[in-house]
């Protein structure tokens, strides 16, 4: 496309021919206001925010879908568009339920910061607030009407970006509000609890069902011991929800969750390294049964299941590939199944008065931990999720410096990391460990690639594939895998997920191992994750990811120490009694 | 019973097919052509030029372009459409056909108000006669050119009476504008270059083939060309459709429909304009007062906030909920239209935000409807309501 001339508040400048009015502003340093605009989203232009005075035109034009044009003449703060963009605001504001003090993104929503922006403080328009309704209660997800602002984020990130479209306009005019299918509820429908909505409301109707209070009241009994396990995105995350750049901040996070008055700090990516030895083996048996064996019944591809939005997707939606997917809990039910067995023996607990607590960049989790498979311990495994940001109010709440705190490590026997287990909270990042192992098992040598960086799986491409062609000498054992090329592919988003089992379905699909994640950019870009959230942003959280993975000692699941002493002490060896006990599970094929 | 020469309604009308078989004879271009001499414009109530748009039609890229007809007559008022398909459905499809023609569409959809579940026979049979004589169908003629009409229902709401809505709902989605551009010339219904025209604009196509442009053009008064259907209510002794000289004086329809005691009259519909016994000699123009196809009369005994609150809910209803100026405007309009029923009200003056508020709905509502909902408000506030505090003489 060619550059074309326009004009911005008497400013002439050059842009790219197509660009929106928005983008142009953008590359010229205007700022223009937006709320049902996402950087992740199709343009809705629904909220009126935008308006722009285009010299020539009726009426105002909306900057975000409204192209450039040669010499279009654009005036993006004068009389008549500041006087509609109040308006606008203010009619917004007219029966919204501004009781910011109760709402879960004060301080943090687009309609407050707008309006102290534009300094309103009389509405002229104001009108009774609408009534607090939280109508959907699902284990995850949450919302309240009396927020909602109708911006369709949430409609179109749910349809776009998840294909599950389980929540539209319903009515119309006054009576107009997002819900479900007959007014079910997410808890009625198909809904995968991911939250990618709750990351893109602009307000606080949409939020994480919390579970604060209940882990205050653990961590006030004298009784309880208390053990939290972190997720490997929560530490790359945690920093911007308390107001930080994004980065690494393992130690400090570790340090305040300590200082919140846990009384066992663990990691998560422990029981990702275990999902990796015990995964890794379930692919080198499927693959000697369909390779070795010959038996045409073996379900390939094999398809991760550490996502719970992942499983419950598949579940409503292609409940015939259930048999495809590993047996193997996530790395958060791994764990839970654990801390009230093998360590409640190593700490001399008593089992029953653990509280299992998990903190995780992720809504879903909340709705996995409450299956009725996951009490493999004989106790609910785990017994309640905190989300990245719900860490980040306790910690503010608890006054904890997060910035200055001095740096801790992870308490022993499940908190150990190595960078294979702290690369799955980025999309590619399973796939990447599982393949530093399962190549390393049947090979007896490291994966080929330079510093173990798996690059074809990384990135933000929305399927990814890679080939990796097995030598011809192989370990002992694993003869029939010589020269073989293995076929993986790794989606993130349900949409890129709903694309690649169509493809499977049809049979269309030569892969041998598919990584799924349900949230874009894998769990560093979750919906438990910081607000807001952009490609830019989960980029950076990436590469915080990476780096983290870079930095470690250990860099590959069966390198951990601690991992090797748990097959040695407690569960024998990988797929063995123990192992199909506690860590690995059953799908339920689900109706709307 | 009209001065002035009756096209769509007379009793003088060209033979089914003539038109066609015309426009046939003709290139396509030149179809586009002498529509676009004729200077008709939209029917519907917007007036855009059509052949303008059958020539973006004809000119945008694109494969299986189409033809619809907006049959989702919802202005409060108008009844014309109705008149004209009970009375002579096949010069709409005939229209159709032509625009087909003229575009490089073999397909159309009549997009039919759901309140109009009765003219469904009256359409299909005039259809199967088209299609019995080869004016419709495959290969019309032997000509080569096909071209098929489907007969769609809506479902009852005023919205998709603007084109987009219109398309989203015949793609089975809810009924909301559509973002422009792109504008349906170009990626219409499923993406399709798309030519929307009004029933009348259609039954008008095959009279201008016949007659030519220049013919047509100097039916017209004012700045206008061809004649125009009028459905007048109200206070009005002979209630009904009217054809008249587009560009007519108001003047001249209210005195051929008997109206007498006139205090008001609301022009184009709810969403037009309204008024005083002091512009009856203004033109139904584009210009002056565009006519839609409502014309409802009020008496002296009318209370005129009371017909104010009357659209004002019907907007409120029919608002698709969208866009923030219309969805929050309108009622918050409503809402103070009752408290100056409820004597809430002293002064005009008190009333500022409100028209405040009018100007923000019309310049920055996404589509024509509440671009237009705050029209009755200004009208009937500014010309025929009281306040306590206004001056003498006000």
């Amino acid at each position: 496309m060619p550059n074309i001339s326009v004009t911005i508040n008497g400013i002439t400048t050059s842009v790219r021919e197509g660009v929106t009015v928005l983008e142009a502003c953008e590359l010229a340093g205007v700022e223009i206001p937006t709320l049902c605009y996402h950087p992740d989203l199709s343009l809705a232009g629904n909220c009126r925010m935008c308006l722009v005075e285009v010299e020539g035109w009726r009426t105002l034009a909306i900057a975000c879908v409204t192209p450039v044009t040669p010499n279009m003449v654009i005036h993006t703060h004068s009389k008549k568009v500041r006087k509609a963009r109040r308006t606008v605001l203010k009619l917004l504001l007219a029966n919204h339920n501004v009781n910011c003090p109760e709402c879960e993104r004060n301080r943090n929503c687009e309609l407050q910061e707008l309006s102290e922006k534009h300094n309103i403080t009389t509405n002229e328009y104001q009108t009774t607030p609408k009534p607090v309704s939280v109508e959907e209660v699902s284990p995850g997800v949450m919302r309240d009407n009396s927020r909602c602002i109708m911006c369709t984020r949430c409609v179109r990130t749910c349809e776009e970006l998840q294909s599950v479209a389980v929540i539209k306009p319903v009515g119309r005019s006054a009576e107009i509000k997002i819900s479900t299918f007959m007014d079910r509820g997410l808890d009625g429908v198909a809904c995968a609890q991911c939250g990618q909505c709750i990351n893109r409301c602009p307000t606080g109707a949409l939020f994480e069902t919390s579970e604060v209070r209940q882990i205050w009241e653990a961590l006030e009994d004298p009784e309880k011991f208390v053990v939290v396990q972190t997720a490997p995105a929560v530490r790359v995350g945690i920093a911007e929800a308390l107001g930080l750049p994004t980065g690494r901040s393992t130690g400090q996070m570790v340090a305040s969750i300590r200082g919140l008055g846990f009384d066992r700090v663990l990691d998560t990516d422990f029981s990702a390294d275990l999902t990796i030895i015990e995964e890794g083996h379930e692919l080198i048996g499927r693959l000697g049964q369909a390779l070795q064996a010959g038996d045409p019944n073996v379900h390939l591809p094999m398809i991760t299941s550490c996502s719970p939005g992942w499983i419950k997707f598949i579940e409503h939606k292609y409940p015939h590939l259930l048999s495809n997917l590993s047996t193997c809990k996530s790395p958060q039910q791994m764990f839970g199944a654990l801390v009230k067995t093998y360590l409640a023996e190593k700490e001399g607990i008593d089992p029953a008065n653990i509280i299992s607590v998990s903190i995780m960049p992720c809504t879903a989790k909340k709705y996995e931990k409450e299956r009725p498979e996951m009490n493999a311990s004989g106790y609910k495994d785990v017994d309640y999720v905190l989300t990245t940001r719900e860490l980040a109010s306790m910690i503010e709440e608890a006054g904890i410096d997060f910035e200055h705190i001095a740096e801790e490590k992870f308490d022993r026997w499940m908190g150990h990391s190595t960078g294979a287990g702290v690369i799955f909270g980025a999309t590619g990042g399973v796939m990447e460990a599982a393949l530093r192992t399962a190549y390393e098992v049947v090979t007896g040598h490291e994966i080929p690639f330079e510093g173990l960086n798996v690059t074809p799986v990384r990135g933000i491409e929305g399927i990814k594939e890679a080939a990796i062609t097995m030598p011809d000498r192989m370990a002992d054992g694993f003869e029939f895998l010589a020269g073989v090329t293995l076929k993986v592919a790794v989606a993130h988003g349900l949409s890129n997920a709903e694309r690649l089992m169509k493809k499977v379905s049809a049979g269309e699909a030569d892969y041998h191992f598919i990584e799924i994640m349900a949230c874009p950019g894998g769990c560093l870009g979750g919906g438990g994750q910081p607000i807001p959230t952009s490609p830019e942003i989960r980029r950076k959280r990436a590469e915080a990811i990476y780096a983290e993975d870079a930095a470690l000692h250990f860099r590959k699941s069966h390198a951990n120490p601690e991992i090797q002493l748990l097959y040695a002490e407690y569960l024998e060896k990988p797929l063995g009694h123990k192992s199909h006990e506690l860590l690995h599970t059953t799908y339920t094929p689900r109706k709307d | 019973m009209a001065a002035g020469k009756r096209l769509l309604l007379g009793d003088d009308q060209p033979s089914i097919g003539e038109a066609l078989i015309k426009a046939m004879d003709m290139s396509p271009a030149d179809v586009v052509f002498e529509v676009r001499e004729s200077d008709i414009r939209g029917r519907g109530g917007a007036g855009f030029p059509t052949g303008i748009k059958w020539n973006l039609a004809g000119a945008a890229s694109g494969d299986h372009k189409m033809v619809i007809c907006n049959a989702d007559e919802g202005e409060p008022g108008t009844f014309k459409d109705r008149v004209l398909i009970e009375k002579m459905a096949w010069k709409l499809l005939e229209g159709m056909t032509i625009a087909g023609y003229a575009i490089g569409s073999s397909h159309g959809i009549i997009y039919l108000r759901a309140e109009y579940p009765y003219l469904v026979p009256i359409l299909e049979k005039a259809r199967q006669d088209l299609i019995s004589q080869g004016l419709l169908g495959d290969d019309i003629q032997g000509r080569g050119f096909s071209f098929n009409i489907e007969i769609r229902s809506g479902a009852g709401a005023y919205v998709c009476g603007e084109e987009t809505s219109l398309i989203e709902s015949l793609e089975g989605k809810r009924g909301e504008p559509r973002n422009k551009p792109p504008f349906p010339v170009n990626s219409g219904y499923l993406a399709r270059p798309t030519v929307v025209n009004n029933v009348e604009t259609f039954a008008a196509v095959p009279h201008i083939l016949l007659g030519g442009a220049e013919w047509y053009q100097g039916l017209g008064r004012d700045d206008c060309s061809g004649t125009k259907l009028f459905s007048i209510s109200g206070d009005v002794e002979n209630p009904g459709v009217y054809e008249l000289p587009m560009g007519a004086a108001l003047r001249e329809l209210l005195e051929l429909s008997g109206a007498k005691d006139i205090a008001a009259v609301q022009v184009g519909g709810a969403s037009g304009s309204t008024v005083t016994p002091d512009e009856l000699d203004k033109p139904m123009s584009f210009s002056a007062l565009p006519p839609g196809g409502s014309v409802v009369v009020f008496n002296s005994s009318r209370d005129m906030l009371d017909v104010l609150e009357n659209f004002m809910e019907f907007f409120v209803h029919e608002s698709c909920g969208q866009c923030t100026p219309c969805r929050e405007g309108n009622r918050r309009l409503l809402d103070i239209i009752r408290s100056i029923r409820a004597g809430e009200i002293a002064s005009r003056d008190d009333l500022k935000p409100f028209f405040l508020l009018a100007d923000v709905m019309k310049a920055g509502s996404k589509c024509g409807l509440g671009q237009t909902s705050p029209n009755c408000f200004v009208d009937i506030i500014t010309k025929f309501i009281a306040f306590p505090g206004d001056k003498e003489g006000a």
